[in-house]
């Protein structure tokens, strides 16, 4: 919230009007970073559900939501993309490099998940999952789901 | 509040985690060639330990044309076309008079339930696997034995992905992939038009993962069986789906009652009684993903009640960590297989040779046509071998018969399925990519020698 709320007040008066505008709009991609993240929490508590059952039903929850978590991925990738094009942002390095992580080992996991059987699951897929929702967690709460600051705001 | 601080101090946390995640993964020193096929055949294979991946090595063979070339054979045999210009021909089945059926099948289509089943589809469809179901039994006739059939008649149409055909008597079963239907025949007779009456239903859909069922009637005509294969590469679509599945039936022709006379095995794709011990004898196929060299698919004796491993341990007591619960109980009583085809063969056609025009070192063993590997690098398969026999048991190793199925390029121009021997006592061999049938005979009988009917 406190972007926004830096935006709002204009404080940068040296911007000039345009860039004032342009300053004024919400980064995309802060709209679409919480999905991956709440598909990849699924796949862990899916995960947990079969290291229990052993229920094939859970482990092709899993492996359904880390791949549609991906695909989230990708569209967050574009619009901060977008973000940083169009948008006055500029990276925020570390959480970015969090972020980009947590997703390069969902992809991971996603082959890993896609074995046959019970190893596609426990314990290298289950690990992998509870590792990628523990990063996106510190992500998440200490970057309030941006990965980008507004170009010359103070982080 | 100074976020970037915090992450920066995170980081060297971030870089851990992804360390013991990458280490987990076990990737480091993983050689994905397959070792000599040789050391895997006969009595006693060589078994790698387990290996389990993150991209399954896919390596198929892209199909291009025979053209004009045929198979290669020894010098003491010769190899032509008895038929081209079949769609997916799968199996093979003489009658009594001569005539040659040839089931021409591809199976239902496959349902996805995982990301996986996707890309699977596709790489069956670049290995030109996925070619339109015909569901159609062809008839050649070939009443001068001169490997040219005069006729070529629709046999039977409108079936269920058919593979398995018995005879017997005045009755035609045809095992499709759902059920096995009864047909009345005369000698003689070109096509049926009869709707046929279901003997018994079979596991069929809507999974069906090994969707093939092989189909071998007793020598006194009154029991069937039929060669069940699993719905899944290692049950990981559970196993309430491989219920009476990964199993050869026995199935009463009065009655259409049923047994599982044995189980454990993975895919039983031909049958065939040795002839010299009168025992049931059975190829199969075996399971994926846990390296080049694992599990060899294999020629066995099957036991009356014998459980063959399948899904939860491999070659008697080896045990797959797939599974899980595992049932040690099932898993101490496994029977472990006769003899070792090596590595993702996928055998797919069984004939014990009972003739006498081939070469008489062919006598009493059996053929195998091997369709070939998909996920193995060197390829392995795509040929036709010959395990000799001795005393109703295999005596040596597997030779090479009919080879030549891949170009130098590693693509294939065919590949071998179901087997048959005609009447003269040649080796008809159906291939599904070529979609040809041809015909392997004696090079010095010249197809003359017959052996009556």
């Amino acid at each position: 919230m406190k972007h926004i709320t830096l935006a709002a007040t204009n404080f940068r008066p040296v911007d000039g009007p345009r860039s004032d505008n342009l300053a004024g709009i919400k980064p995309i991609h802060r709209i679409l970073a919480p999905f991956p993240v709440a598909y990849f929490a699924a796949a862990l508590a899916t995960d947990l559900a079969y290291w229990r059952t052993a229920e094939v039903m859970w482990e092709r929850f899993s492996v359904w939501l880390i791949a549609g978590g991906l695909v989230m991925s990708a569209l967050v990738a574009l619009a901060a993309v977008i973000d940083l094009a169009f948008g006055k942002q500029r990276p925020a390095w570390v959480r970015a490099l969090g972020y980009t992580v947590a997703v390069l080992l969902s992809l991971l996991n996603v082959f890993v998940h896609s074995r046959d059987g019970y190893t596609a699951v426990v314990p290298t897929g289950l690990m992998l999952s509870a590792i990628v929702v523990a990063i996106l967690l510190v992500y998440s709460v200490t970057a309030g789901w941006t990965l980008t600051y507004r170009r010359g705001a103070r982080p | 509040m100074n976020p970037r601080k915090i992450n920066r101090t995170k980081l060297p946390r971030f870089a851990a985690l992804f360390a013991v995640g990458v280490a987990s993964l076990g990737l480091a020193g993983c050689d994905d060639t397959g070792g000599d096929p040789r050391v895997q055949i006969g009595a006693n294979p060589m078994l790698p330990a387990i290996q389990q991946y993150l991209l399954p090595p896919i390596r198929i063979a892209r199909p291009v044309p025979w053209g004009n070339d045929t198979p290669k054979v020894s010098q003491e045999l010769q190899i032509h076309a008895l038929a081209k210009g079949f769609e997916h021909p799968r199996s093979l089945y003489v009658l009594p008079n001569g005539d040659v059926l040839v089931i021409e099948s591809n199976g239902p289509k496959a349902p996805v339930f995982r990301p996986k089943d996707l890309i699977t589809g596709v790489v069956q469809g670049l290995a030109g696997a996925k070619a339109k179901d015909a569901n159609r039994i062809t008839l050649l006739r070939d009443s001068k034995g001169d490997g040219v059939p005069e006729l070529r008649t629709v046999f039977l149409d409108h079936l269920n992905s058919p593979f398995g055909v018995a005879l017997i008597g005045h009755y035609l079963y045809v095992a499709n992939t759902d059920a096995i239907v009864r047909y009345p025949y005369e000698d003689g007779q070109t096509s049926i038009t009869d709707k046929g009456t279901k003997l018994t239903d079979l596991p069929g859909g809507p999974i069906d993962h090994h969707w093939t069922k092989a189909l071998l009637a007793s020598p006194d005509g009154s029991k069937l069986y039929v060669g069940v294969g699993s719905n899944s590469n290692v049950a990981e679509n559970g196993m309430e789906a491989e219920r009476e599945r990964a199993a050869i039936w026995e199935v009463d022709v009065a009655t259409g009652a049923h047994r599982v006379y044995a189980s454990g095995v993975r895919n039983p794709t031909g049958m065939q009684w040795q002839p010299e011990t009168g025992k049931l004898w059975a190829i199969a196929n075996e399971r994926d993903e846990i390296g080049p060299d694992l599990v060899p698919d294999y020629l066995t004796s099957v036991q009356d009640g014998g459980f063959y491993g399948w899904p939860y341990s491999y070659y008697g007591q080896h045990l797959d960590p797939r599974v899980m619960p595992q049932r040690p109980d099932l898993v101490s009583k496994a029977i472990k297989p006769d003899y070792a085809l090596s590595s993702h063969v996928a055998p797919l056609g069984l004939a014990m040779y009972t003739g006498s025009a081939l070469p008489a070192q062919y006598r009493g063993g059996a053929f195998v046509g091997e369709h070939g590997s998909w996920d193995r690098t060197p390829l392995n398969g795509y040929k036709v071998v010959f395990v000799p026999f001795s005393g109703g048991t295999p005596s040596g190793p597997a030779e090479d018969v009919v080879t030549g199925f891949l170009d130098h390029n590693s693509h294939a121009r065919g590949r071998p399925v179901g087997l048959a021997v005609d009447r003269t006592g040649a080796l008809l061999i159906a291939d599904d990519v070529g979609n040809t049938v041809w015909r392997v005979s004696s090079a010095a009988a010249s197809s003359t020698s017959r052996q009556g009917s």
